[in-house]
């Protein structure tokens, strides 16, 4: 129902407001005070509520990141869980002005999706479950298995290519959310799940029996995961994707969320260019020129949000790996702010 | 429209009289200037939406036309009636999805007549507790959402079913949580002779049948032609196996590896869409009947009585011919919604055309308005065959007046 709604409001935004979306997405923003955020429905460490009904999440601190540059509050943002069917057409039809949903960055959906990536806020790769009982030691021992996924992602595709390339038979078993897909492979429909490892070990957690399932050793694809925003909007595209390199630079920089309001007077130049005393501010992307600062102030640095959602200080406990700082053995690397 | 062409008609009789009317004041005219006015701006309204799709999708870069459909889908489909794999283009991906639903409707729509028609009847019956149950019967599951029926059936009953190491064996099936899984027959050298075997006992059944109703009319003697074209369908092809020395064999399940290879295996998402479609819509099917057989007036069964057919055929020759004109069209809608109502497959991941092609096919090309597009017109054609073979069913079936 859900899908049909949205292909309703594509159409209908596409058809008859032309003039509307032009407005910019920053403005429209601005104007209601409130920003719409694209999340999954329920994924541990990415986006999932809490306890009270607060989402929590490293995708979660993307949106509040953007929230606290643009309106100087992290908190005023508006969660939208989406399936991953839904995902692309609920911002092409301008419902989310910011997509951050575990999305991997792909050739197709940067080009032809009238979208662009902004940035990686998580270097992840596809992997398998199974249980432990089957003694498995490798995908490749997989051969005639029935595999539970998520429809419309990469996964789905990569499971497809994997086998086929490595000459194995497999039944796919395609599901609208992960958790359906997971809950059916705890119950025994399937002989494994594949999805991409974070998002596994974060289901893994809610299963029957989490240690009878392991995961297999092999990680078969590159899964680049960033927030995205729509085609056309360069200064909207800037905005959101300086938000997660000022995180960035705020943890090379050793800039907290709790001794930020001391850097305020370092004489760090960087320091000072980050948190907007100093240096190109805010000019440019037409926000306040102390944006930088209400992001560390308000959510933190990056490796904050990395610990406290899917790391060491999470329940997920995902070590940094290539997700580190460049300077520290990862891929994670933001321009300088100057 | 009808009246005004009925008017247009008039306008030269009276014409005769005031050959000066004005065209402003011939009703006719006037009437052809507002049409053509109407379909011009509908036209236009239509050329300006697609006209600025199109152009709000360009300048907003996003892909269109259909050319999507003849790139490689690079996706599994558990269940495919033609030959498919990863390697085959986005387009046999609709033809996949497609049949899978035309296949569950099918199944759906033939199942819940069946049942249907039976708790109609029953509800109706002298028996108390027959009728009682049908009655609960259908309190029950034309009241429960037919979405928490699939979550029923799927979620709570087939995934108690054992993994497929402790199969259930079944009339030489094996039945698990993967499905049930059953021997495949296979068709070898002088099959075909069977097929025509069963052909010739058809149309030979049907000849029979025209003879007896020819016969009737004249002597008014009858023929027991439906016993006789029963046992001819059945035991002409079987006597031809026999015959022939049975050409065929079966291709068995076995448990290798992790799943059962060979034979056939009914998916248990098919089975847990499959139940809840036919019960929930047979629920309907039943008040259909029953409101149909109440249509017919009391006094035709007393007609009947008094004529001293018994009971059987009073119900077969007086109460359903009559009954049917009144349950064929509401009986449509049933149909249609049954239809429509498979596209909630995508609950538990049966491979339907909304799963595969609104869904899967959606999401890797991007193409929302072009899938959706296609996915409506495919509704839209299944309901309008449906409807169409039902009115003409409904023709036939109507009352000749003589």
């Amino acid at each position: 129902m859900m899908k049909k709604t949205l292909a309703a409001a594509i159409l209908a935004t596409t058809a008859l407001s032309g003039a509307a979306m032009a407005e910019g997405t920053l403005e429209a923003v601005k104007g209601r005070d409130l920003l719409q955020c694209g999340v999954t429905n329920g994924v541990p460490g990415f986006s999932v509520p809490d306890e009270q009904g607060n989402w929590q999440g490293l995708d979660v601190d993307v949106c509040k990141a953007v929230a606290a540059a643009v309106l100087g509050d992290a908190g005023k943002v508006k969660y939208i869980p989406l399936t991953a069917k839904e995902r692309f057409t609920a911002l092409q039809s301008g419902e989310i002005d910011v997509l951050s949903r575990v999305t991997t960055w792909t050739q197709t959906r940067d080009t032809q999706l009238g979208l662009n990536f902004t940035g990686v806020t998580y270097y992840d790769g596809q992997g398998f479950l199974v249980k432990k009982d089957l003694g498995l030691q490798s995908v490749k021992e997989l051969d005639g298995a029935t595999v539970c996924v998520q429809s419309g992602t990469t996964t789905e595709l990569n499971l497809a290519d994997y086998f086929r390339a490595n000459g194995l038979n497999f039944t796919p078993v395609v599901f609208d959310t992960n958790e359906q897909a997971a809950s059916s492979f705890d119950s025994g429909r399937c002989d494994a799940f594949t999805t991409d490892l974070s998002q596994a070990y974060g289901l893994r957690t809610r299963m029957s029996d989490p240690d009878a399932v392991v995961a297999l050793p092999e990680v078969i694809s590159k899964e680049p995961l960033g927030p995205v925003v729509r085609q056309g909007d360069d200064q909207w595209f800037n905005i959101v994707k300086w938000s997660l390199f000022a995180m960035l630079n705020a943890e090379e920089l050793g800039v907290t969320s709790a001794n930020v309001d001391e850097m305020k007077s370092s004489e760090n130049p960087n320091i000072k260019r980050l948190l907007g005393i100093d240096g190109p501010k805010g000019k440019g992307l037409d926000i306040a020129d102390d944006w930088a600062y209400q992001i560390v102030k308000q959510v933190g640095n990056y490796g904050e949000a990395f610990e406290r959602n899917v790391g060491m200080g999470s329940a997920l406990k995902i070590d940094r790996g290539i997700n580190a700082l460049w300077n520290q053995g990862g891929f994670q690397y933001a321009p300088p702010m100057r | 429209m009808s009246k005004e062409k009925s008017r247009a008609h008039e306008a030269p009789a009276r014409k005769k009289h005031d050959s000066g009317t004005r065209f402003w004041n011939d009703p006719g005219k006037r009437a052809l200037v507002f049409q053509t006015l109407l379909i011009g701006i509908l036209g236009f309204l239509i050329y300006t939406v697609v006209d600025n799709t199109l152009h709000n999708l360009e300048t907003r870069g996003i892909t269109t036309g259909f050319d999507f459909l003849h790139e490689e889908a690079g996706f599994g489909i558990p269940l495919s009636l033609i030959d498919y794999t990863e390697a085959d283009s986005y387009g046999r991906t609709f033809i996949v999805g497609l049949l899978n639903t035309v296949l569950v409707s099918v199944l759906g729509i033939i199942a819940a007549t069946v049942l249907g028609f039976m708790l109609g009847v029953a509800r109706l019956s002298d028996n108390w507790l027959v009728a009682k149950l049908s009655t609960l019967y259908i309190e029950i599951f034309r009241n429960i959402p037919l979405l928490l029926q699939i979550f029923f059936w799927y979620f709570a009953v087939l995934r108690a079913l054992p993994s497929p190491r402790q199969s259930i064996e079944l009339f030489g099936g094996f039945l698990n949580i993967r499905g049930f899984s059953v021997p495949k027959p296979v068709p070898e050298d002088g099959f075909g002779l069977v097929v025509a075997a069963f052909v010739i006992a058809i149309v030979a059944s049907v000849i029979l049948v025209r003879w007896n109703h020819k016969r009737q009319d004249a002597t008014g003697q009858i023929f027991p032609a439906g016993w006789v074209s029963a046992g001819l369908i059945v035991g002409l092809p079987l006597l031809t196996f026999l015959v022939s020395g049975m050409p065929l064999s079966l291709d068995r399940p076995e448990l290798r590896g992790f799943n059962f290879t060979g034979g056939m295996t009914l998916l248990p998402e098919l089975v847990a869409l499959w139940l809840a479609l036919t019960i929930y819509t047979a629920a309907f099917i039943a008040e259909t009947v029953r409101g149909g057989i109440l249509a017919v007036p009391k006094g035709q069964l007393e007609a009947s009585s008094a004529l001293g057919l018994p009971k059987r055929r009073t119900l077969r020759l007086i109460v359903i011919p009559q009954a049917m004109r009144v349950i064929i069209p509401p009986l449509t809608s049933q149909y249609l919604n049954l239809t429509k109502n498979s596209s909630l497959a995508t609950a538990i991941g049966y491979p339907d055309l909304v799963s595969v092609f609104a869904g899967t096919t959606l999401n890797q090309t991007g193409q929302a308005i072009e899938v959706i597009s296609m996915t409506m017109a495919v509704y839209l054609t299944l309901s309008l065959l449906t409807s169409l073979f039902m009115n003409w069913y409904n023709k036939r079936m109507a009352l000749v007046e003589r």
